[in-house]
């Protein structure tokens, strides 16, 4: 898959709740085929302490729109920039960088996220959809507010959430869920926080289910030139920019 | 039609842009975005005599107008290099150096005799600066008579262009240069990353695995111009500039300085296609300043 260099024309931001936002884009020449779990370096632009690009999760893409949407939280100077970007203005990207998530066919699937993690699972919903698999997408988040677009993941299957102030859904962390308890999965992917991941991890490990984890390690270049953002795996050090940021649960040493 | 060609004593090359080690992969992580062949030349990974695991995460801190790496030269050591790598980036229609690093004198010699047999590998950068490995690395290139030690048993058994690459994290990089030039080096090439460290105040924890790293990006351009301009009036070996290029602006003063070419690093990451954008960009210097030949420009600065 050829990676590129494009500037994109910001379409649309929309905030969700304080701290996060979800950016269109849309390129100007036909958007090449993403896949699931890849990601974007973007360049931020007019921010002092923001050398590197940001590496990002593509959060959907709109292939009728010709767009990528970015599921963005504000963390630190650069990424409160892309918060003030506005329609009209530019965005340079770099992509499509890393590998996917596996789709299975005719399975029961699992999606759990927490905090920005939940990124690239919408568009890993859609896609397993598609493939005739049943979709559970399970949100972990602090409170009702942080639970967002809730309907877009309804297009595609079950959504359930669980908050650790017992405002909405479930009280406690997404591996708390009782649906963990009720319904046999046949496949579990995440995305968050490391503790939640290694949770969600220990999970499927305990009940023999193939888990696949997306990584958020920090990188400086997101194609594999700068080797800085190496996980352990059995095979030694792997660069999680191009031979992840989605690894099986069995390749790592957690 | 100007020339940008230039020549490091017998390598010539077709402009003075080059891509410094361990920014720019194989060359092949960069395929989709440039072509190879318009750039002067490429210099490939760090390469150790043994296979090599790195350092643990993290190694890698974003700093004002720069970067920490504490990579550690991951690599598969010297023998996957020439039977698997080499094969297939041999075809390159550009310069291709490898960076040659180890622990031992005897690693740096093992290392660069393997090389030394490889056709379409015109030259080494022997790596006596990297401040990233717990013996040798850094070690070798801050004293005289270690860096003069290994580069005279480099020079013994590596026959083509050997070039140095020097680090700046030393009183007078005057006298490691003279002392690399007394004993055969071909070339010099500095700045290696400036020695450093970052911290989290709120976790009280160094951001680095290591501790320290290397700096690298516009944060040391002004320590490597300086060097560079020191270097030139030092030794009468070609000197190879870098350190924070961020476009051809940038190149132009290292060559002023007296660079005959060009190295670009932390940039690669930042802009893929950079190096292929600071090439033209010298260009369009040389003919508004109607210089006709490159050649002119290198250590051309004007003090009074």
């Amino acid at each position: 898959m050829k990676k590129l260099v494009q500037d994109f024309e910001v379409l649309q931001r929309k905030e969700l709740n304080d701290e996060h936002f979800v950016l269109d884009v849309k390129a100007l020449e036909p958007l090449p085929e993403i896949r699931p779990g890849q990601f974007v370096n973007v360049l931020v632009k007019d921010s002092n302490t923001t050398f590197l690009r940001r590496p990002l999760s593509i959060h959907f893409v709109d292939y009728e729109r010709n767009t990528i949407s970015l599921y963005i939280k504000k963390i630190g100077d650069g990424t409160k920039k892309l918060g003030e970007l506005k329609e009209g203005d530019t965005l340079n990207i770099v992509y499509p960088l890393g590998n996917q998530y596996s789709i299975p066919n005719n399975a029961n699937t699992l999606l759990v996220g927490g905090g920005c993690g939940v990124a690239p699972l919408l568009y890993l919903a859609k896609h397993l959809k598609e493939a005739g698999n049943k979709v559970t997408t399970l949100l972990g988040v602090r409170s009702e507010k942080d639970a967002v677009e809730l309907d877009a993941y309804k297009e595609y299957g079950n959504i359930l959430v669980t908050t650790e102030d017992g405002s909405f859904g479930e009280k406690g962390y997404p591996t708390q869920h009782s649906v963990l308890e009720k319904e046999k999965f046949d496949y579990v992917f995440t995305c968050g926080p490391e503790p939640m991941m290694k949770a969600v991890a220990a999970y499927s490990a305990q009940n023999n289910i193939p888990c696949e984890v997306s990584l958020e390690n920090t990188m400086a270049c997101g194609f594999g030139a700068c080797l800085c953002c190496v996980t352990e795996t059995t095979e030694g050090n792997k660069c999680t920019c191009t031979e992840g940021p989605v690894f099986n649960i069995n390749d790592l040493k957690w | 039609m100007v020339n940008l060609g230039v020549k490091l004593k017998d390598l010539s090359l077709k402009n003075p842009v080059m891509t410094a080690s361990g920014t720019f992969g194989f060359g092949e992580e960069f395929e989709d975005f440039i072509d190879l062949s318009n750039l002067g030349g490429i210099l490939v990974k760090g390469t150790t005599r043994h296979h090599r695991e790195g350092n643990p995460y993290p190694r890698m801190a974003e700093t004002p107008s720069g970067m920490l790496n504490a990579v550690g030269l991951q690599n598969k050591g010297v023998e996957n290099f020439c039977n698997e790598i080499y094969p297939r980036i041999k075809h390159y229609d550009t310069n291709i150096l490898v960076n040659v690093s180890g622990s031992v004198i005897e690693d740096y010699v093992e290392t660069a005799a393997m090389i030394n047999e490889l056709e379409h590998i015109p030259a080494i950068e022997l790596n006596i600066s990297c401040p990233n490995v717990k013996e040798g690395g850094m070690a070798f290139g801050t004293s005289c008579a270690s860096a003069a030690s290994v580069v005279k048993a480099v020079r013994e058994v590596y026959k083509k262009h050997l070039m140095v690459k020097l680090s700046p994290n030393v009183t007078d990089i005057t006298e490691i240069a003279k002392a690399v030039e007394a004993e055969g080096a071909d070339s010099v090439s500095l700045i290696n990353t400036l020695l450093g460290m970052a911290i989290d105040a709120e976790t009280r924890k160094p951001l680095l695995s290591t501790v320290t790293g290397g700096l690298s990006g516009p944060a040391v351009k002004p320590v490597a111009l300086r060097m560079v301009w020191q270097v030139f009036n030092a030794v009468n070996i070609p000197i190879v500039g870098l350190g924070g290029i961020m476009n051809a602006k940038d190149a132009i003063e290292f060559i002023l300085a007296g660079a005959t070419a060009i190295q670009i690093g932390t940039a690669n990451f930042i802009d893929p296609q950079i190096t292929e954008k600071v090439v033209v960009g010298i260009e369009d210097y040389m003919k508004r300043h109607n210089i006709q030949d490159i050649n002119d420009l290198i250590g051309a600065l004007q003090v009074q």
